[in-house]
């Protein structure tokens, strides 16, 4: 197989608050041997928080990320669900209405740029899966993860609007039956547990504006992997992590009941499997102790 | 003649009368079903062939009334248009077929959809217009601004998204989704002089457009592709826009990606935080930061990164903004 090249979108998180995020992602890369070529010109999608505020200064950022991309003739790939859902809607909207290119076009030739609409966008979950294969990570797998029972979270912003999404996607999604995590966890040796909410909003996006919905959301979210019996929860989206992770103590609270269960990104899962060390995977970057390791 | 192809399927469908039941219970029927039937078919055959007490609503069943609506193995649809070979190959053999909302149920699959109205209405769901009692023409609105609507008035009021959102089944206040969309078709509506008072209500706190969590699954339900999240998105536009967003905890949010982007090109998460809350309101945050910071999880100010060819940004953030606060 051809090596695959990708330019990385970081998206701010994995800069900041999810150090881990970043450190797995590269090492995951690497045992693949999987290229990631940094954009580190590109800037904050906006989170979904920018669009609300001023969408179009929000479509001429997004469009200035993926120019870069295209720069260098690579897919985008994301770490972040919501960097993932920004650009594509970007993408999707500026590749459907040739009026709004040309007005983000003008603004993107003040700096010498232009978007044309050649890079795929794509999210790391997904490139690992179409791109480079579930059984060649089978393969791959020194350290099977067998003796654990693991939640998938799949994180709104990877799985709907599915129409959007699936247009990157190789394999559809469903977004009332997702599979990719759980096809993930088995290919790691893994045993996937079924649960309700791992198809739900973790709430991360009103966390501020809205407290007690979002933490109701991520209480019942715990306390369903938690009830499935998961030693663990994972999930693809640094945000989902963020809140599951480190907001436990709101989310027990708002449902009246005691959650916590260790929330590991995607990526670690995936290095744990092929042999990374704990270390390299960054898994003492979590508030919600990783003590299985 | 084209063979039937057929499938048996088990059906477990929420059974509950308020007037004689104290819990709802679950029947379970199976039945061959064809690839020609859609979920209505199937809640005629139960009633008709197996127990005639079922109760549901249906009236059109051309999905253009929206009284159908129900939820089959937690998805919300309009059972009238909803292929049944469509929900096996997503759900399986095994179906579950519910109200749209257990907890508003009064009669087997019937809701009481009071608080949807009630909502509808708060929202001022008519054009406001000074009428000409004697009109020489017809107000015609043209099909350039007729697209502005963006579709918001193809909605059915079917209430799928409403019952599927998860901020609607939290907070009691919160307008929801299909209200929502009602009020930008107004609000968006050339001929209306009532958008900025309709603005005004889905921008009061608890309520409005800003309890929204993003969770998508609005646009992933409609039967009708209404998509309401996007006309929620306009409306926190439109709120920005009339200049009448309060200086609060969500629209600083808002706004403080705009000013961090400008100043780092990347998101300052801490100072976001800082930003939105105030000063006093981010104290309640220390303790939760105090743990990140423990895991190497909080970017010191001074180590705060950029983004290379800031230069770049800063100036397409200058020239770009459309929007003041
Ligand atoms: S996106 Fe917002 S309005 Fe739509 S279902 Fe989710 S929380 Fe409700
Ligand atoms: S927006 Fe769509 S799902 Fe919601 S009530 Fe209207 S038609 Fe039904
Ligand atoms: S019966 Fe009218 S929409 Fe289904």
């Amino acid at each position: 197989m051809e090596k695959l090249k990708y330019a990385l979108f970081t998206g701010c998180t994995a800069k900041e608050s999810t150090p881990e995020q970043m450190m797995s992602t590269l090492a995951v890369a690497e045992k693949l041997g999987i290229e990631l070529v940094e954009l580190t010109e590109a800037s904050c999608c906006g989170a979904s928080h920018l669009q609300d505020y001023d969408d179009f200064l929000s479509l001429v950022l997004n469009a200035r990320n993926i120019a870069y991309a295209e720069k260098h003739g690579l897919t985008m790939v994301t770490i972040c669900n919501t960097c993932q859902l920004n650009t594509a809607m970007t993408k999707h909207r500026l590749d459907h209405n040739a009026e709004l290119k040309a007005k983000v076009n003008a603004k993107l030739a003040e700096v010498g740029l232009e978007y044309k609409g050649t890079s795929q966008i794509t999210h790391f979950l997904y490139a690992i899966i179409d791109d480079f294969g579930l059984d060649k990570i089978k393969e791959m797998v020194v350290k099977p993860l067998s003796q654990f029972n693991i939640a998938p979270f799949y994180g709104c912003h990877n799985i709907r609007p599915s129409e959007l999404q699936n247009e990157t996607h190789k394999s559809p999604e469903n977004p009332y039956r997702p599979t990719s995590l759980d096809d993930l966890i088995i290919a790691c040796g893994g045993l996937n547990v079924d649960y309700e909410e791992k198809n739900k909003c973790c709430g991360f996006h009103a966390e501020l504006q809205a407290p007690r919905t979002a933490a109701v959301l991520t209480g019942n979210a715990v306390a369903g992997a938690m009830d499935a019996n998961a030693d663990w929860m994972v999930t693809p989206c640094p945000l989902c992590h963020l809140k599951l992770d480190t907001q436990t103590h709101h989310a027990s609270v708002a449902i009246g009941r005691d959650v916590s269960l260790p929330v590991l990104h995607m990526q670690q899962m995936v290095g744990l499997a092929l042999g990374c060390t704990p270390a390299e995977l960054g898994l003492n970057h979590h508030v919600t102790k990783v003590d299985f390791v | 003649m084209d063979t039937l192809k057929t499938q048996q399927v088990t059906f477990k469908v929420f059974r509950f009368n308020e007037e004689t039941d104290y819990l709802p219970y679950y029947n379970t029927y199976t039945l061959d079903v064809t690839h020609e039937e859609v979920v209505l078919d199937i809640l005629n055959r139960i009633k008709w062939e197996h127990d005639g007490s079922l109760s549901y609503r249906r009236s059109c069943r051309h999905g253009i009334c929206g009284v159908c609506a129900i939820k089959v193995s937690g998805k919300a649809v309009l059972a009238c248009k909803t292929r049944l070979f469509d929900m096996i190959d997503v759900f399986g053999n095994e179906l579950v077929i519910e109200p749209l909302s257990t907890k508003r149920a009064f009669k087997d699959l019937v809701v009481d959809k009071k608080d949807f109205w009630d909502k509808h209405a708060q929202i001022k769901p008519y054009l406001e217009a000074p009428i000409d009692e004697h009109p020489v023409t017809e107000n015609l609105v043209s099909p350039h601004d007729a697209e502005k609507l963006l579709e918001a008035d193809y909605c059915i009021q079917c209430g799928a998204c409403h019952y599927s959102c998860p901020s609607v089944e939290i907070n009691e206040l919160y307008i929801g989704p299909a209200a929502f969309a009602a009020a930008y078709r107004f609000a968006a509506d050339v001929r209306d002089d009532a958008s900025v008072e309709r603005l005004h209500i889905v921008n009061e706190e608890a309520q409005g457009v800003w309890d929204c969590v993003k969770c998508m699954e609005c646009a992933q339900v409609c039967p009708k592709e209404v998509n309401p999240i996007e006309k929620i998105t306009k409306l926190h536009n439109m709120v920005f826009e009339a200049n009448i967003a309060k200086n609060n905890v969500a629209t600083r949010h808002a706004v403080g990606f705009a000013h961090s982007i400008e100043k780092h090109g990347l998101l300052d998460e801490g100072e976001l935080v800082r930003y939105s809350e105030g000063n006093i309101g981010v104290l309640k945050h220390v303790p939760v930061a105090l743990k990140m910071f423990a895991k190497g999880k909080i970017v010191l100010p001074w180590n705060m990164p950029k983004a290379d060819k800031l230069d770049e940004i800063k100036k397409l953030v200058k020239s770009s903004s459309t929007v003041k606060f």
